[in-house]
């Protein structure tokens, strides 16, 4: 029997055609079923009963089955079934509780059949045997599910669920006497329909209803439910207990599933609330869609497949009455528009990174890394996760670990807390902050800061060439051209990686190694950082720079700027994602562009001439990731240089550095900043949220802003637990038991006490 | 201005609600000591003008008051006992001091049917030492509610989590709307209740003034405050909409869920605070007196409300008249479960049947003799006093029957208020639920009874009356199980509490105890909180879409 319905149903897919088309019904739709031979859809609703041809083109309203002057709430459908094997019968569930069927043979103009009232309450789902002609199913909210046998007047057999409202009834495809029903209360029942007294088997499957439920069309054991907790889940039901073996999670309760015809892993469901969508998903892939369809503007509350054999047709009806058919090729693959690469970073500074698999092969190829004598200290490449997927991607997922012991931030923290940015004279700040920068290993930001000196004090005993080799983006000639006219060109040579050109990195031994912003974000791969403690030039190394690079020489023999020539080269590492991603500003095509021509050697430049040059020079470092520097700067020169930079700038590199801050936890440093800086919108920042509620500690309520001395009880408020003296600071209290007082004071207590100071017996914990 | 001070001293009180037994000896030794001083520190004052109210004076009566609550509604025994024994001792030398008003929590109910504080099997212990802790006070409602501990467990998770927990409404915003709410119905019960909580959490004395000294914010909510309190099927999605449109002081939907579902439970809750009668606290406004029991019997409620003690007396003679009628209610709804199927009604007929039982709804008459004044105190919290209940089906407006089943709370409810604000929607299913299968399988006097048939009556006749109609239910059937004084109880206290006597509480269903009788107002109460949430949220699904 079965094997027979096979054969005449099974039509190639090419003897159906269309195209994704839609039509207007009257009403809300609830529910849509089609008739075997994939030719006509039934349509029902609160008001609407009707049928559609499928046509190459478009629905055509063949009969509305919705009849008589004055509709009673039998035609108030919550669900329809036309059945697999006989063309003419439907059958619908009422809102009211009535089951009816349809004869659509009928001569005369009301089509009903028969009509079965046995349901207290709202019938919810009815279900035609899969072969059997005679056999209806249905389920309703009085938790009962009655078996219909259709010539006779009433049910032959009624099942109790025992518990709550049935949402879903469904035969097995497979085997003949099995039927599986969902329940409001989580459960799921497999029944034998001869065995009217008993559920085989129960289990439960979601938290809050079980909406729907549906059986694999091929495979035998599986069944997928959908609850109103969003998921969807397949159970093999072959073994002894219930086996969830796929699981989905969708964004809103799931109110239909349904298997896609032909595919054995793909299913396609749709919400009852909130998300208006239908979306088709692999089950091995439960994270995202394998395709979505989203013409409807309200709910969609019933889907099928065109044909059981044909997986590329769906229809859809909806609250916002339309019906549609949807061609697979029109879908949407979300895939398709999700990010392949994704990068996070952990709590201690590792970096996971997943990307396709075929992009990371063919980098690797394609780029070799720079620099045979570099070490990648971290870069481990933990096992690619391949995950068999519909669109033959697979990930890498790579995780570069920092070595912990390179505290690689430090240098930030360090300088970040020690810079001074205001209370003294200008030089006097510049000193202190280069003798900073020098202390902590990092000369080229010492030089930086001393050269800023000079220019911008640009008194004439300077040695004038101190300018001009303290200009980075010297073009070639100039440089050599300068280099002769020195009278000492200083040993000390740093050969610095610059990156007009998007670069890849190319190695270098100068001092500093920064990581570069645009290896991930370009390349897909990332460079997470280089190391290079030990390269200690000793003798200058003069290159002829490549197109790339830029030579910068440092006059060290500068009277006003009393350094070390021992440049210890080791630097820091420069680190960062993070700084590479705040600081992205757009790209300043090439330092190179200025020049330094002769005018330079001017002795009496005024100070905003060099402007310009500060400029540029702040926007490199804030571009290569130092908004440090330039922050710092910034706030040194203050008046300065502040109109020389667009505010925008300006804002977004103080909005980078306070977030580097925050991110270290440096809320005092990022708070001068905030105070000090210039720009309109930063200074706000300090503005916002500043008030502190305060509670009195004695009465529980809120302090007036009036002193220490609550004006309810007329106590002083915050005193200290421990010396009973007001505390006016640095307040540490127990937020279990609320009491506290001076930080040291409990601190020393809690040395030796387990207990509350008050005496109030709380166990406090000093962390 | 009584509860700002009493609000003062209760910084001292909390130790009083930890678990822990020294800790609480040990914060009772202190307030032992506290107050002990200060009647040494009046004593001498006392005997030159013995005038009350003089102001260290008041600020020892509010001690007191806190210890006459405590003496009564601790959950913890050793708290209980040392505050009698506290108040015996200021008593013996000479003070006046403070003794409630009325009896017990509530009004209708004998103070002997209601489980004394002290007399609690260990579940609905641990409930109330929950709520003690939490609140540092346990309310009247809450008693009335221990007669179902299990209903009332998820009660409070539930309100906790509204008021307390994380949400995105702060806190004091999240008290302002509960005074809102309840002051929609003139519940001066909840209004005291939530004023006091209003301030604890540092709320803008000035706010109390009335709405229109609040943020604009929330006094764009009094509109739907209104129409949810009286007419929730006129609210639309234009309302929403209103509420939402981007600017200055506009609503999140999450914050708005928040303030929705707060509304709704506080509407509903004042019908169930004038539904029992619940008696003022003990140390708020009413709930005490200082004066000697001689002065005559007076409650300011009791006299607005028409609940003389005149009325005892018919209500004697009623109840024998009305023996047999448990009996006939049973009788009928056998009858009911037995003829269903042999009389078929059409379809015709089942919708005249709602039409005919909303419009009857209409029928019963609300007590209108008596316009209800609202206490100034009160009426500032809201505006348009003039708008009230209105019936569903009255004058030319055509509102559509909102069809349960196209919109249910199970389906489509939940999934909203879950998506919004995460947690609430399994606390309201689970209360909702709670309240819906309430049964002891009693009735009066007989056991074994199934209530189901008279519960979904009673919901439904609720809904009904909101013109929620459920497809799949005969409304006959109300009309033989729900006789005409249930029927105005339910109307009352469902449309306007405010006008809920005692008369109407008693005159319903005579024979059944008490402890039947709150159930019923529980499921009123819930019936009440999802129609309006319903039609609150779905107003919300439809600006969604």
């Amino acid at each position: 029997m079965e094997k027979m319905s096979r054969v005449t149903t099974a039509l190639g897919s090419s003897s159906i055609t269309g195209r994704t088309m839609f039509c207007h019904l009257d009403a809300p739709a609830n529910a849509i079923s089609v008739c075997r031979d994939a030719a006509q859809v039934v349509v029902a609703g609160r008001n609407i009963f009707k049928i559609y041809a499928l046509e190459e083109e478009q629905f055509v309203e063949k009969l509305n089955l919705r009849v008589g002057r004055k509709p009673s709430l039998n035609f108030s459908c919550a669900d329809v079934m036309w059945h697999q094997m006989e063309e003419n019968l439907l059958a619908t569930a009422a809102t009211n509780g009535a089951v009816v069927t349809w004869n659509l043979g009928k001569p005369s103009r009301n089509k009903q059949d028969q009509l079965f009232t046995e349901h207290k309450r709202t019938v919810n789902k009815v279900c035609f045997h899969p072969t059997e002609a005679y056999m209806l199913l249905s389920g309703s909210q009085d938790g009962f599910m009655k078996c219909f046998d259709l010539r006779k007047k009433e049910s032959v057999s009624t099942f109790s669920g025992q518990s709550e409202s049935v949402r879903d009834v469904q035969f097995s495809m497979k085997d003949y006497f099995t039927f599986a029903a969902s329940f409001e209360n989580g459960n799921v029942q497999l029944w034998d329909i001869r065995r009217p007294d008993r559920y085989e088997r129960m289990f439960t499957a979601h938290t809050g209803p079980v909406f729907c439920c549906d059986w694999h069309p091929d495979d035998r054991g599986w069944l997928a439910t959908g609850g109103r907790d969003k998921m969807v889940k397949v159970w093999d039901m072959t073994t002894n207990r219930a086996k969830e073996i796929y699981c989905v999670q969708t964004i809103a309760s799931v109110a239909r599933v349904k298997w896609r015809p032909e595919k054995k892993f793909h299913l396609a469901t749709c919400s009852m609330m909130v998300d208006h969508n239908i979306y088709v998903w692999d089950i091995r892939r439960p994270f995202i869609p394998f395709a979505t369809f989203e013409e409807h503007k309200d709910v969609t509350t019933g889907i099928v497949w065109r044909h059981q054999h044909d997986p590329h047709y769906l229809l859809s009806g909806s609250k916002d009455s339309t019906l549609y058919q949807h061609m697979f090729k029109d879908a949407t693959r979300p895939v398709d528009k999700a990010n392949p690469e994704g990068l996070c970073f952990g709590l201690m500074g590792d970096l996971a990174f997943a990307v396709n698999e075929s992009l990371v092969s063919s980098d690797a190829g394609r780029k070799p890394y720079p620099g045979g004598d570099r070490r990648y200290p971290f870069f481990s490449f933990k096992k690619p996760n391949p995950t068999e997927q519909f669109a033959h991607v697979s990930s890498a997922l790579s995780v570069f670990e920092t070595d912990l012991d390179s505290s690689r931030m430090d240098w930030f923290v360090k300088t970040a807390q020690l810079y001074l940015l205001s209370g003294k004279p200008f030089t006097e700040l510049c000193d202190h902050n280069a003798t900073v920068a020098q202390e902590l290993k990092r000369p080229q930001v010492r030089r930086v800061r001393t050269k800023i000196i000079i220019r911008i004090t640009g008194t004439a005993n300077l040695n004038v060439s101190a300018f001009s080799f303290s200009m980075k983006e010297m073009g070639p000639e100039s440089r050599l051209e300068r280099c002769k006219g020195e009278s000492r060109p200083d040993n000390v040579h740093l050969d610095l990686t610059s990156f007009p050109e998007n670069e890849e990195t190319e190695g270098s031994d100068g001092p500093t190694e920064y990581m570069f912003g645009d290896a991930e974000l370009d390349d897909d791969d990332l460079y997470p950082m280089e190391h290079d403690n030990q390269t200690v030039p000793e003798e200058p190394v003069y290159t002829l720079p490549p197109e790339a690079f830029q030579l910068r020489h440092e006059i060290i023999d500068n009277p006003s700027a009393p350094e070390h020539l021992q440049q210890d080269k080791a630097d820091s590492p420069h680190v960062s994602g993070n700084e590479a991603e705040v600081a992205c500003l757009t790209p300043i095509e090439s330092f190179s562009l200025i020049s330094i021509s002769q005018p330079l050697y001017s002795p009496h430049l005024h100070a905003s001439f060099f402007c310009p040059i500060v400029r540029e020079m702040l926007s490199h470092y804030a571009e290569r990731g130092d908004v440090q520097m330039a922050v710092s700067v910034l706030i040194v020169l203050g008046e300065r240089i502040r109109k020389e930079i667009d505010d925008l700038t300006q804002e977004h590199w103080y909005m980078s550095y306070i977030d580097l801050l925050q991110r270290f936890e440096l809320w005092n440093v990022s708070n001068d900043v905030i105070k000090l800086s210039t720009c309109s919108a930063i200074t706000c920042l300090n503005q916002t949220s500043t008030t502190l509620h305060i509670n009195c500690s004695n009465c529980k309520r809120p302090m007036s802003n009036k002193g220490w001395i609550c004006d309810r009880c007329r106590q002083c408020a915050s005193a200290c637990a421990v010396c009973h003296h007001v505390v006016k600071g640095l307040f540490v209290w127990c937020q279990g038991c609320s009491h506290g007082g001076h930080l040291e004071h409990i601190m020393n207590w809690l040395k030796n006490n387990s207990h509350c100071p008050a005496g109030c017996g709380h166990l406090c914990e000093y962390t | 201005m009584m509860e700002m001070q009493h609000q003062e001293s209760l910084g001292r009180w909390d130790g009083l609600s930890s678990r822990d037994a020294s800790s609480r000896a040990e914060a009772m030794e202190f307030i032992c000591q506290e107050v002990m001083r200060k009647v040494e520190a009046i004593e001498p004052k006392k005997a030159a003008t013995p005038a009350l109210g003089s102001s260290p004076n008041s600020d020892l009566n509010d001690i007191l008051v806190h210890l006459l609550m405590l003496s009564r509604r601790c959950p913890f025994e050793d708290v209980r006992g040392r505050c009698t024994q506290l108040l015996r001792d200021i008593q013996d030398l000479g003070i006046r001091i403070p003794r409630p008003l009325g009896s017990g929590p509530s009004r209708f109910i004998p103070e002997k049917e209601i489980l004394q504080v002290s007399k609690v099997d260990a579940s609905t212990q641990a409930i109330f030492e929950d709520a003690f802790a939490a609140l540092h006070r346990l309310d009247n409602i809450s008693l009335v509610m221990s007669f179902h501990p299990q209903y009332l467990g998820s009660f409070l998770r539930t309100q906790h989590y509204l008021l307390q927990m994380d949400g995105p409404l702060p806190l004091h915003y999240r008290h302002y709307i509960c005074i809102m709410a309840a002051a929609r119905h003139q519940c001066s019960y909840l209004v005291n209740l939530h004023v006091n909580d209003f301030l604890q959490v540092g709320g803008n004395t000035k706010w109390l003034n009335g709405l229109n000294e609040a943020p604009q914010k929330l006094q764009q909510l009094g509109e739907i405050n209104k129409i949810l309190a009286h007419r929730p099927w006129l609210l639309t999605k234009e309302h929403i909409e209103r509420l939402l449109k981007t600017e200055e002081h506009s609503w999140s939907l999450a914050e708005l869920i928040h303030a929705v579902v707060l509304l709704t439970h506080y509407h509903s809750l004042s019908s169930f605070t004038f539904g029992c009668g619940i008696m003022p606290e003990i140390n708020c406004d009413g709930g005490h007196t200082f004066r000697p029991p001689s002065v005559s019997q007076y409650c300011v409620c009791d006299i607005a409300n028409g609940n003389g003690h005149a009325n005892h007396h018919d209500d004697l003679l009623g109840n024998q008249e009305m023996c047999g009628e448990v009996e006939e209610l049973m009788e009928r709804m056998k009858q009911l479960q037995e003829c269903r199927d042999d009389e078929e009604a059409s379809q015709e007929e089942m919708a005249t049947r709602f039409e005919r039982e909303k419009t009857e709804s209409m029928l019963v008459v609300t007590s209108e003799d008596e316009e209800c004044v609202p206490s100034r105190d009160i009426s500032r919290h809201f505006e348009d006093t003039s708008y009230g209940y209105q019936d569903f089906s009255r004058r030319g407006e055509q509102v559509p029957t909102f069809r349960a089943q196209d919109y249910s709370w199970e389906d489509h409810g939940f999934s909203l208020v879950n998506r919004l604000y995460p947690d609430v929607g399994q606390m309201l299913d689970e209360k909702f639920q709670m309240a819906y299968n309430l049964t002891y399988n009693t009735m009066a006097t007989h056991k074994d009874v199934d209530t189901s048939m008279l519960r979904r009556a009673i919901w439904n006749y609720i809904h009904c009356m909101f013109g929620i109609r459920y497809d799949d239910y005969d409304y006959g059937e109300i009309n033989q199980l729900l006789d005409r004084s249930f029927k105005i109880y339910i109307k009352t206290m469902v449309c306007s509490p405010e006008k809920t006597t005692k008369r109407m509480y008693e005159s319903f269903w005579r024979q059944f105890q008490h402890s039947e009788k709150v159930p019923v107002n529980l499921l009123l109460m819930e019936a009440r909180m999802q129609a309006e949430l319903l039609y609150a949220l779905r107003a919300i699904t439809r600006y969604m879409t």
